[in-house]
């Protein structure tokens, strides 16, 4: 057993355990904390799969960007009306969905790619021409991959950020003063 | 390392994503089953690029742009969330859906 495989087993189990703490804990704030956990573990899948650059993205958006937001809004959404037991009464089944997808896929996927060995230190072809990158997954490839065959789906998506931002002011910012009164005449009548 | 241990740890965070996205009931805490099983789709993407060594890092790349969306995704379902606590004062996605009309709608 080749240390990557051990390192990559451990990161398995704190991947699944936390991610079972996420789902099942009835505080909502330690499920935002537990989220970190699985998250970082994660990078760390991706640090061993060397995909060095995808990994420290995800520390920097997920564990630094979303999580901080998901904190925000579960500080905002606070009220002494909310319940405090935070799993549905559909529980069961929902604990069925969830296994027989996990069935499903791992049955599929065992089929399909059974005994398939990966190479961690191998070179990508070169069938595209390239020029070979010295590490793979580090920063200068992915960023000259993001920059040169990639460009207009990066620009497309910063078109989408973009849209994202708006429609989230939009959708959060404050009712305006026509609409309120809309809705007090309508609770009225 | 085989190419079935990432896959299966994937398929398990899915299963786990899926069932905290239907046994939540606080619509904040359903948003954090999304993220995991989004990152089960990219530990897949990352381990079939590992795999396919693609000169052009097809896998990685594209797991970088569902970061991104996943960014704007969950900043636009927060968004919603607040516009409906606002609303109807409360995130319990089964009272929303039980007694929708019930309750004046009282936005600030």
């Amino acid at each position: 057993m080749t240390p990557e495989l051990v390192v990559f087993w451990l990161l398995s189990v704190l991947t699944v355990a936390s991610a079972v703490m996420v789902v099942s804990t009835p505080h909502v704030v330690h499920a935002a904390l537990w989220l970190v956990v699985t998250l970082g573990a994660v990078a760390g899948c991706f640090l061993v799969l060397t995909a060095e650059f995808v990994a420290w993205v995800q520390v920097l958006i997920y564990v630094g960007a979303v999580v901080v937001l998901l904190l925000f809004a579960l500080m905002l959404t606070r009220s002494p009306a909310s319940t405090t037991g935070a799993t549905s009464r559909n529980r069961p089944v929902a604990a069925f969905a969830g296994f027989s997808t996990f069935g499903v896929l791992a049955v599929v996927l065992t089929s399909g790619f059974r005994g398939i060995v990966l190479d961690l230190d191998s070179q990508p072809d070169q069938l595209g021409g390239a020029a070979p990158p010295e590490r793979i997954g580090d920063t200068r490839s992915v960023g000259e991959a993001i920059f040169t065959h990639w460009v207009l789906a990066f620009e497309v998506l910063s078109v989408i950020l973009l849209a994202a931002l708006i429609g989230a002011i939009v959708v959060s910012g404050r009712v305006r003063d026509r609409d309120r009164q809309e809705a007090a005449a309508g609770g009225g009548s | 390392m085989p190419l079935l241990q990432p896959l299966l740890l994937s398929s398990a965070l899915f299963g786990i994503g899926v069932y905290g996205v239907l046994s939540r009931r606080n619509a904040v805490l359903a948003l954090m089953g999304v993220e995991l099983m989004l990152n089960a789709v990219m530990l897949n993407l990352v381990a079939f690029d590992v795999w396919l060594r693609d000169s052009l890092l097809t896998g990685q790349v594209f797991t970088l742009f569902v970061i991104a969306l996943a960014a704007a995704e969950i900043g636009l379902g927060l968004a919603i969330v607040l516009r409906l606590f606002r609303a109807y004062g409360t995130v319990d996605v089964d009272a929303l859906a039980d007694d929708r009309r019930a309750d004046p709608v009282h936005v600030t």
